[in-house]
């Protein structure tokens, strides 16, 4: 035994007497966890996260979370002897006299960008391959949750420094507040410590920022790794692979070494892009006054499809009884974001009401064999695109020499016509690949060879598939549509009979599926 | 669910292929080299990080293509960290792809469902905590802590009153009275109508009552108006308005009606105000009449007249409520 040897030895008994560590260790270091690509997205998410509380840390070191106003006396000639916030004098001390700070302060949008790109791809991710089945479903509302607290952190953000552009976006929140009916106005007030914008809310922000919200993101990221730890990875369909097995590599050390490395790869990309893309100028926006703004005021992108749907809202407004109630704020602005993350957080519940299945899933669908959810996913997403497209289309029309308001037209009949044309065009595009895999399994691929037969013809010659091709072609299982008679068996009604009628109807679009290739299919091609 | 017999069998987890450094022992070798190589660029790195940080002053600026003129000091000190942080990943990966085992493995999964036995000891467990709690027999208990639990949570949401004061009428009423003064913002001038040629936007403020030296934002919020000046024949406004303007000039709250954005763009052919926020669109010669976006509203007009000293102020405060709408607004 080395001197080396002795000493880990040492340790280990030494912790292992006290904690028991080593039964635990010895079961979680073989922990195996599949491989894929699109598994990463989480981790850039998990990683950005790390950056941003190490970068935010450096950050609180010098700025200055006060409305108190003072005169800029720094080394930013343009904006010497203006009066500000401190808080927008600290961020300019940070970008200009601390030696890094502007790094740092670039390093931190990147990184926040980054996480919440991260974390929409990861769920869509999961969306589209069906992860969130049982027994997943809590995770997903984690998941739901996440995104949330990631939009409304990063707004809170981007709203300290105090620049003339995030104290516009600040104003506007405001104003959602203030459309609230009966108790919007009181919860402003309370919420700015009186009329807007007062000396209270980038104070009060900032511990919400960097505290309560990192709290709470902290355990529910906690929660999110360790229901993935205990449940064991997802793993997608292929030759050996089954919903009782996991297929992959070793934590130790191989994902260790993997894992451990793409977060130096993702803080060296991160800061890369911090080191030469400049972002958030906020020197070149000057201070907040709610008497200026400055033209192209566009949000960060994760709040964008939010500006977008307000912009294009129709102007309706409510005035009955001596009180206001603004529809073009409200829709855009609370309900239709809420039905939005209402509906994301139960979709999982909502499928398996659809189709029936109470069983576990492991094994992830390709998004081809499902789809209605495939279909429903691009339906969401184009919605989304079309709003943060309207985002932006102050810039779009100036880019493009475009009329801002025939661009808002497209937006508002867009939005309502071109979703469900997606679910369609969505919908046959996957049960047509369905179709082209069916035909590759039973008529093998084009080899692209001509060949001519004694008879004159020409014909080309296909070339059968692998055996595990064919099989990840296959194994996808295809249940038919619930059956939900309205009339059950005793010859009487089902009490709720639309209810059924609805999930019925939902259960058979569900089953549209181009039949994937069966025994009898295979018997017919030897026969020819 | 239709669990019938698959057409095409499982084929099993395909042979492993080894790699070149599995086998070549010179292949190997060369990977570790690789990753040395990638492990010491890291180092590089690092120092390309600190030389920068002690000898690049702050205000350096060097011509990069794309970039344009660019602080040295950030730039090296930002490609010198990110040097650092990623060729340790690189290493690592490559560590891991090519030298460390990639036979993959496969463990089987269990049902997370506990057994039959478990739950029954669970629900045993369950029961008999509760009732030696008395949980179902003791009502009062019961009634009385569902009670104090209730009632502790308001304490909280008592203590969060001081957060502000209540709205009143502050929402109501801006800083404009009758004989208010209009000033410049910034500079506090008094203006005089030639002051402003035709076509000229200005934003006013009311100006400061004597012993007042300071203005605070949340005032700024509700008084900032904009003043425009057209041919007094473009206007398109009925009688009570146009009484409001005093030859050509025009003033309306710079806050948007929809959200309270300044509504800062003035477009000179059109007479047209936009909103840069969400687009909202008012035609100035019709009293800021909206004609496209969001707004709901017009955005309230400030009645004009001249002072004894030939300045303009107001003719009365405004209105109606400038800025966005809340419930307690009664048009």
């Amino acid at each position: 035994m080395t001197a080396r040897e002795r000493i880990a030895g040492n340790v280990a008994n030494y912790v292992d007497e006290r904690t028991g560590a080593a039964a635990w260790m010895k079961k979680n270091l073989n922990k195996v966890f599949p491989d894929h690509w699109s598994f990463l997205l989480g981790e850039i998410a998990l990683y950005s996260f790390v950056i941003l509380l190490l970068s935010g840390t450096f950050l609180t070191f010098w700025f200055d979370p006060s409305q108190r106003e003072v005169v800029y006396e720094g080394s930013y000639q343009p904006l010497s002897g203006l009066k500000m916030s401190a808080a927008y004098a600290s961020t300019l001390h940070i970008s200009f006299e601390v030696r890094g700070g502007l790094l740092m302060r670039q390093i931190h949008h990147w990184a926040a960008l980054f996480f919440m790109v991260a974390i929409v791809v990861h769920l869509l991710r999961v969306y589209f391959t069906g992860a969130f089945r049982k027994p997943r479903e809590f995770n997903w509302i984690i998941g739901v949750g996440l995104l949330t607290l990631g939009i409304v952190e990063g707004f809170l953000g981007y709203s300290l420094p105090d620049d003339l552009l995030s104290g516009t976006g600040i104003r506007i929140a405001e104003a959602i507040i203030q459309a609230v009916p009966v108790v919007g106005t009181y919860i402003a007030f309370f919420a700015f410590g009186g009329p807007f914008p007062g000396e209270a809310f980038i104070p009060r922000i900032f511990t919400v920022h960097v505290l309560l919200l990192p709290g709470i993101f902290l355990a529910l990221i906690t929660v999110h790794l360790m229901l993935v730890w205990y449940q064991k990875h997802t793993q997608y369909p292929g030759p050996g692979r089954t919903e009782k097995n996991v297929v992959g590599y070793p934590l130790f050390p191989v994902y260790m070494a993997k894992a451990g490395g793409f977060f130096f790869i993702v803080f060296g990309v991160t800061t890369f892009i911090a080191a030469v893309a400049s972002i958030n100028p906020i020197w070149l926006y000057g201070p907040y006054t709610p008497g200026q703004i400055s033209a192209g005021s566009q949000p960060d992108w994760y709040m964008g499809w939010l500006d977008g749907l307000v912009r294009m809202a129709p102007p309706l407004e409510t005035h009955a009884f001596g009180h206001t109630i603004s529809w073009n704020i409200l829709i855009p602005g609370l309900i239709i974001p809420g039905i939005m993350f209402t509906g994301l957080a139960l979709y999982p519940f909502i499928e398996s009401w659809i189709t029936g299945d109470k069983r576990e899933h492991h094994l992830l669908d390709r998004p081809r064999n499902v789809p209605n959810r495939t279909a429903i996913g691009a339906m969401a997403l184009t919605f989304t695109l079309i709003a943060l497209i309207n985002g932006g289309n102050d810039i779009i029309a100036q880019q493009f020499h475009l009329s801002i308001n025939q661009i808002m037209w497209f937006s508002r009949i867009g939005i309502i016509v071109l979703p469900p044309i997606a679910f369609v065009i969505t919908k046959r595009i996957c049960i047509s690949l369905q179709r082209a895999d069916r035909e590759l399994v039973l008529h093998g691929k084009e080899t692209g060879r001509l060949v001519r037969l004694a008879h004159g013809e020409f014909v080309e010659i296909h070339e059968e598939i692998s055996p595990e091709k064919k099989w990840l072609l296959t194994s996808h299982e295809q249940s038919g549509a619930l059956e939900l008679p309205e009339i059950d068996k005793g010859g009487v009604r089902r009490p709720s009979a639309i209810r059924n009628k609805l999930r019925s109807r939902m259960s058979q679009a569900n089953a549209e599926v181009a039949p994937k290739v069966s025994t009898q299919d295979l018997k017919e091609i030897e026969h020819l | 669910m239709a669990h019938e017999i698959e057409a095409i069998q499982d084929p099993g987890i395909p042979a492993h292929v080894h790699r070149k450094a599995d086998s070549d022992p010179k292949e190997a070798a060369k990977a570790e080299r690789q990753v040395a190589i990638l492990f010491s660029l890291s180092a590089v790195g690092t120092i390309l990080f600190i030389v920068s940080y002690i000898a690049i002053p702050q205000d350096v600026f060097v011509f990069v293509p794309i970039m344009g003129d660019t602080n040295a000091h950030q730039l090296f000190l930002g490609l010198g960290l990110a040097l650092s942080l990623f060729f340790i990943g690189m290493g690592a990966i490559h560590w891991a792809k090519t030298l460390m085992p990639d036979n993959e493995v496969t463990v089987q999964r269990h049902e997370f469902k506990s057994s039959d036995e478990d739950r029954k000891e669970f629900v045993k467990t369950a029961k008999d905590g509760a009732a030696a709690a008395g949980l179902g027999r003791r009502s009062l208990i019961k009634r009385s802590l569902g009670l104090s639990l209730g009632l502790v949570g308001l304490s909280p949401l008592l203590l969060l009153r001081d957060l502000g004061p209540l709205p009143g009428d502050s929402l109501l009423k801006t800083s404009w009275k009758a004989g208010t003064r209009l000033v410049t913002d910034p500079g506090d001038r008094p203006i005089k109508p030639e002051d402003l040629e035709v076509g000229a936007v200005a934003q006013v403020l009311p100006a400061m009552l004597p012993g007042q030296d300071h203005r605070s934002l949340s005032d700024i919020g509700k008084d900032a108006v904009l003043l425009i000046r057209l041919r007094p024949e473009d206007f398109n406004l009925d009688a009570e308005r146009l009484s409001w303007t005093h030859e050509g000039i025009i003033a309306f709250s710079k806050i948007c009606s929809h959200m309270g954005c300044a509504v800062a763009l003035y477009e000179q052919q059109t007479k047209h105000l936009l909103c840069p926020c969400h687009q909202s669109t008012f035609d100035v010669t019709r009293a800021a009449k909206v004609l496209f976006g969001p707004a709901a509203r017009p955005l309230p007009q400030l009645a004009l007249t001249l002072d004894a000293d030939g300045y303009l102020v107001a003719k009365q405060p405004f209105s109606e409520p400038v800025g966005p709408s809340f419930w307690e607004r009664s048009s």
